[in-house]
């Protein structure tokens, strides 16, 4: 800690322009920064804002549509009802779950695939269109078509795979399929983000390694990977906020039977079949505040561990 | 690209063409508000997909000479989506919805959220007068009639007769009949709804039923959850692990097992009359050999209680024109149209002076059979919390085979108790 700090300290006031001395032009163009910002910043904070706390304030209240007459303020009763609740402990961990393993997967099938598409020579743009179809099918549309594939009698994968059971409706399949399901259909994803990111590697460095007698594998570790961790964190942050809150995969292929709900699923199924508003924007306001943590986790352990972005090289 | 550019004529063509098409898209919508014109008052009518159903809308528009133009409006295949949006928009106070066709269900629920009107005078007269007693039951809330039923519904057992002579008359005897087919090598599966998922609820109400036990008590206000409660449970294991069903059992919701059995790998299917219409279009062949019997029971000397289904039309509490919608259910729902429906798209009718029809003999043959289950069939749990109730007793008996008889109904004692207090997480 300390001597990361005193580091910071040095390089800072290294630094040929500290931050309090700031030049006249340069406050000048700040503000005008912040001026031109500020619609922006004002309809964000209205559209987002408002919905957040109104949910947070249903959140404290017993509010059920079926019984209208018994809305009444608890306090924080419902978030004691959601986390001592086993469906919401069991949709937390399947979604972690899913978060996980769909992203680990993806970020080695991702770079695989980006590594190609980087490399192709001959139909680089076949290559490339053809990576990126199952991304630009609608999600509802391809889950519909896994689910057919997947249901027996009619489907070919479900006739191939057990002729004799349901995957859909056991638990262990049901997951692996919807997170099978999952990284088919974002990867390309993946792969796009960590293509721009390798076309950050300048080809010199690369040539100048393996004029030292750098293997392909040494290039890969000791010079993409370190010039593309900004990309690549990127790419891992939009991929966790993402899966976190997967939804569509799971509504088509096993509306969260089995023990198959996640957390988006199961504040749905509350808020929307359940009519309990109370619970369910508790659920909501859950999700939010896991969100934040995975964003602001990312953002902060390792946002300022990538290169090119440490607190000096960042404010200017 | 470059070839467009080589024939720019061609490509205003087509800029052209696709203006003017979205030019008609824009207007459609408002040529259909444009309808209300000519002082007519236009009533949406909001129900499930039925077959030949805007042929009674049709009529009933024409006996109205423009008093008013009920519009059908056709709402998803599955009920839990068809809640789902009537739900929306009622806690948005759509007024754009005037007549709902409701699943017996609900009634419940939209009459505790003020969204349905009370049914009184004619109507009301009409309904309990010429109604079958279960269903006039299933449109009341704290006995007051918030719907009027269009069409009731029990499940039957549909069995071959070609593999068996005699129809089972309990569970044991059907699964026992079931495994000796496995073992003669012929069609044996006993096909029905195990999705987690409605029917399934309905499957273990009717054996709950059967067995003489109860899930909640009187008011709807306490998880009972009696012994026939659990027997019910004992026996849905039971159906579920004795290697009958057929794979899909634990994913099938009631057009699954209607086309399943189609196919003909089933020797039994429980399911509800809509499927004998079907099974003579589809596979005469196949109809030839099916016969119909009482759902089977638990015990040999107590008849069976089959759930009570079908639905109902309520009107809006946000309707414009709240008394011509009553009107229109009248049309709706009365004799004429439910003749109509039970002869040309298989659903029961709710009054028992329709049954009588000559014309009911062959497109309902099964009609005795219906009527006697009717008269004593079982409603469900009612309370307004029994959407909630449904899908905790759907996801705690999802799949059957893991059943464990005393421990489930020990714990959905208590997710009832807690959907029924407004306390409860839903999966």
């Amino acid at each position: 800690m300390s001597v990361a700090s005193r580091e910071k300290a040095a390089s800072s006031a290294a630094a040929p322009a500290p931050r309090t001395g700031l030049s006249e032009g340069k406050k000048q163009e700040r503000k005008l920064g912040w001026l031109l910002c500020a619609p922006a910043a004002i309809v964000m904070v209205a559209v987002t804002a408002y919905p957040i706390i109104y949910s947070i304030w249903l959140s404290l209240q017993r509010y059920d549509l079926k019984f209208p007459d018994d809305r009444e303020f608890v306090g924080l009763a419902n978030y004691a009802t959601v986390l001592s609740n086993n469906y919401w402990w069991t949709a937390f961990g399947v979604t972690m779950l899913i978060t996980v393993i769909s992203v680990s997967v993806e970020l080695v099938l991702g770079m695989g695939l980006a590594l190609i598409m980087h490399r192709t020579i001959i139909g680089r743009g076949l290559v490339r269109t053809s990576a990126l179809i199952p991304y630009g099918i609608v999600t509802v549309v391809a889950a519909f078509s896994w689910r057919y594939a997947w249901t027996p009698g009619t489907g070919y994968l479900a006739n191939l795979f057990s002729p004799e059971g349901a995957p859909l409706t056991e638990r262990a399949s049901a997951l692996a399929i919807i997170i099978f399901a999952e990284i088919w259909k974002t990867t390309p994803f993946m792969a796009l983000l960590l293509m721009a990111g390798l076309a950050l590697v300048p080809d010199d460095l690369l040539k100048a390694a393996s004029m030292d007698g750098a293997s392909w594998w040494q290039r890969f570790t000791k010079v993409m990977l370190p010039v593309m961790k900004p990309a690549i964190l990127v790419a891992l942050l939009f991929r966790t906020l993402d899966a976190f809150r997967i939804f569509d995969n799971i509504y088509v292929l096993s509306a969260g039977a089995n023990e198959t709900s996640s957390v988006s699923m199961i504040a749905y199924n509350n808020l929307m079949r359940g009519l309990n508003l109370g619970i369910g924007s508790t659920m909501s306001v859950l999700i939010f505040l896991t969100v934040a943590i995975i964003a602001f986790v990312f953002v902060k352990l390792f946002g300022t561990a990538a290169p090119g972005s440490s607190d000096v090289d960042g404010r200017r | 690209m470059a070839i467009n550019d080589r024939h720019p004529q061609r490509r205003t063509l087509r800029a052209r063409a696709l203006a003017a098409g979205a030019a008609t898209v824009l207007m459609a919508p408002m040529a259909a508000c444009g309808s209300d014109d000519g002082g007519v008052p236009v009533l949406n009518f909001y129900n499930s997909p039925v077959e030949n159903m805007q042929s009674v809308v049709d009529r009933c528009n024409q006996e109205a000479a423009g008093k008013y133009k009920i519009s059908y409006q056709v709402l998803p295949r599955q009920a839990d989506d068809q809640r789902v949006q009537m739900v929306r928009r009622l806690a948005a106070k759509d007024d754009s919805m005037d007549i709902l066709g409701m699943d017996v269900t609900w009634t419940q629920e939209f009459a505790s959220a003020d969204w349905i009107r009370e049914i009184t005078g004619d109507l009301k007269q009409e309904v309990e007068s010429e109604t079958l007693e279960p269903a006039v039951a299933s449109a009341q809330y704290n006995d007051k009639l918030y719907a009027a039923p269009n069409n009731t519904n029990v499940q039957l057992l549909w069995y071959r007769k070609d593999l068996v002579p005699t129809p089972p008359k309990t569970w044991d005897e059907m699964i026992k009949m079931s495994q000796q087919l496995k073992g003669e090598g012929k069609p044996y599966q006993v096909m029905t709804m195990g999705a987690q998922y409605e029917g399934l609820v309905v499957l273990y109400n009717s054996l709950v039923a059967s067995a003489g036990g109860n899930v909640v008590d009187q008011d709807g206000k306490k998880a009972v959850m009696d012994e026939g409660a659990v027997k019910g449970l004992e026996t849905l294991k039971t159906f579920a692990t004795a290697g009958v069903t057929s794979p899909s059992f634990s994913n099938a919701v009631e057009d699954d097992v209607r086309r399943a059995f189609q196919g003909g790998g089933g020797a039994f299917q429980l399911n509800w009359p809509f499927v004998w219409a079907s099974m003579v279009q589809e596979a005469p062949g196949l109809a030839k050999n099916v016969g119909w019997a009482r759902y089977p029971a638990i015990d040999a000397n107590t008849p069976s209680k089959t759930t009570i289904g079908g639905s109902e039309q309520a009107v809006s509490a946000y309707s414009k024109h709240p008394d011509l919608a009553f009107e229109a259910i009248r049309c709706l729902r009365g004799p004429e149209s439910q003749l109509y429906l039970a002869v040309n798209s298989g659903q029961a009718p709710s009054i028992e002076a329709v049954y009588n029809d000559p014309s009911m003999n062959e497109a309902y043959p099964m009609k005795d059979v219906l009527l006697e289950e009717l008269k004593t069939s079982a409603p469900r749990p009612r309370t307004p919390a029994y959407q909630n109730l449904s899908t905790v007793v759907s996801a705690e008996l999802s799949p059957p085979a893991s059943i464990q008889p005393q421990q489930t109904a020990d714990s959905l004692r208590k997710s009832i108790q807690d959907a029924i207090d407004s306390k409860g997480v839903l999966p």
